[in-house]
């Protein structure tokens, strides 16, 4: 392929020149490295105990004891997911590098594809522990939902990467002052995400709109598993469809952003 | 065909570029070619629209109005064709201090498609006297250290078009001067072209065949620096760039 053509089309190697930065950046700070693990383990140790107690004061935990830290390591998943692009899209911003980034021939949407591949990585890495170590600390292994694991995985995965990409146009077009949104958007998807219950016990008025989160689907998938032993297809199905549609947005405002940024001169200023 | 062979050949022509910013017009109809193997002046004080116009010709900022051709094709519609062949360095943007040099450069490398990566960074970090540190995190690196780093980014690709932003603004004058030399060395071999935004007359007069002098975003005076120096009747540079940023002040002041 000519170098001319290799700089117009997508290129695999630019998403794995920005993965490969964000590897270094990883590898040489530890702390960072701990952090990721930190959460999702003392989530995973507090839920744990919560749910001991549940267990012998609770007929509905009692029918599956490890509905709560399967809830936990899920909920983790869309955090870490969310997360991880919010902080890949922040490295770029924090040692002021965007402009160096976009003389280049790196495309916007390779750059979000990176961030991405980054979010796995960092969700596997944090939560893979937690889900391991509550193995031996409560006999409960999340591992024997089975194929069902996966579907869930993936869609929190996805939604995780709309919120993520959205908020990082957000902090492209307004810049820092908008960084919290990173740290916090997510937040507000957890009481009506149905995470530790069922829909079915949020306000009439607020269930229409809790049936509008790809999260909703994968909790009720969940604990219809756990319970009736059944995957509920039909489930996933409208989350991976909500999920196409929320990412598409997601990557949308990016861009919008982006072009925005373009027109306003804000790339060469972006930083701290 | 080499690129030598293709010496005087127009590599970036600007017309009428314009950009404004609400009320404020930071560039106003700035016309200008760039022609392959000269290096080029943008001179003017804060303000004058140096960075605004050079982030234009990068495609890093779109214009309001007017039109940027590099390498023969918009850089408007088609700036990903020609973004391999060009590149920028300047020090309002940096590279991620926790990273070493090395990987810094390393992944520049891949972003611009280059093959045998690793020997090109080992190349350049060579020619640029950065082996030493070049394994050591950006941040435990001097100013004048880093910026080596960043020409040496800059330089990776071998550029056809190269844009500097205040190339030499925080080196020392030995270190200066040799960032000076080793650019005359790279243009005169590569045949590329060069455009130099700076405050530093002495660098331009060295450096350029000709220079646009800016002010309030436009392009007020052109021309070679030793026919401006003759032409305002000067001794160099400076006294014209002073002649030029204060002649407002005189008229009013008559």
């Amino acid at each position: 392929m000519s170098e001319a053509l290799a700089a117009t089309t997508f290129s695999f190697r630019r998403v794995g020149a920005m993965v490969l930065r964000y590897l270094y950046l990883l590898r040489g700070s530890w702390p960072r490295i701990a952090e990721l693990v930190y959460w999702p383990v003392v989530q995973m140790i507090l839920w744990g105990l919560i749910t001991k107690f549940f267990v012998t004061n609770s007929s509905w935990i009692a029918q599956a004891g490890g509905v709560l830290i399967a809830g936990v390591l899920l909920w983790d998943v869309l955090v870490r997911s969310q997360f991880g692009i919010a902080v890949s899209f922040l490295e770029e911003v924090w040692s002021r590098n965007l402009g160096q980034l976009f003389v280049t021939p790196l495309r916007p949407y390779e750059l979000m594809l990176s961030f991405a591949a980054m979010s796995l990585l960092r969700t596997l890495i944090g939560v893979v522990p937690a889900a391991l170590l509550a193995i031996p600390l409560y006999s409960y292994s999340i591992f024997t939902l089975g194929l069902p694991l996966l579907a869930f995985f993936v869609n929190l995965m996805i939604f995780g990467w709309a919120i993520g990409l959205a908020i990082s146009g957000c902090i492209l077009r307004y810049g820092l002052g908008a960084e919290n949104l990173a740290w916090l958007a997510i937040f507000a998807f957890a009481p009506i995400s149905g995470v530790y219950y069922p829909v079915a016990i949020l306000p009439h008025w607020l269930q229409p709109v809790a049936w509008l989160l790809p999260s909703v689907y994968v909790f009720e998938g969940m604990r219809a598993v756990m319970f009736e032993h059944i995957f509920r297809s039909d489930l996933i199905l409208r989350a991976l469809a909500l999920n196409a549609l929320y990412l598409t947005l997601g990557g949308a405002t990016f861009l919008a952003f982006f072009r925005a940024v373009r027109r306003r001169g804000l790339l060469l200023q972006m930083g701290e | 065909m080499p690129r030598s062979a293709l010496k005087g050949s127009v590599v970036a022509r600007v017309r009428d570029l314009t950009k404004r910013f609400g009320e404020v017009t930071a560039v106003d109809g700035v016309s200008f070619s760039l022609r392959r193997g000269d290096t080029v002046a943008l001179l003017g004080g804060n303000g004058a629209g140096k960075t605004t116009t050079l982030s234009m010709l990068l495609g890093l900022l779109l214009p309001s109005a007017g039109t940027v051709e590099v390498l023969g094709e918009d850089m408007l519609a088609h700036r990903h064709r020609v973004l391999h062949r060009i590149n920028f360095s300047s020090p309002y943007v940096e590279m991620p201090r926790r990273l070493t040099p090395f990987e810094n450069l390393a992944v520049y490398g891949h972003l611009y498609g280059l093959s045998r990566v690793r020997d090109r960074v080992l190349a350049i970090a060579e020619e640029l006297m950065l082996t030493p540190f070049l394994k050591r995190p950006m941040s435990t690196l001097s100013a004048g250290q880093r910026s080596r780093v960043a020409l040496a980014k800059a330089l990776l690709n071998e550029p056809e078009l190269l844009l500097l932003d205040e190339l030499t603004a925080s080196l020392d004058p030995d270190t200066a001067d040799w960032v000076r030399g080793f650019l005359e060395r790279y243009r005169a071999r590569t045949g590329a072209t060069i455009l130099l935004a700076s405050h530093n007359m002495a660098e331009v007069e060295r450096l350029c065949s000709d220079v646009l002098m800016m002010k309030g975003g436009r392009i007020v005076d052109r021309g070679a620096p030793a026919a401006l120096i003759a032409r305002y009747g000067r001794r160099n540079l400076e006294e014209v760039f002073l002649d030029i940023a204060r002649r407002e002040e005189r008229l009013a002041a008559q």
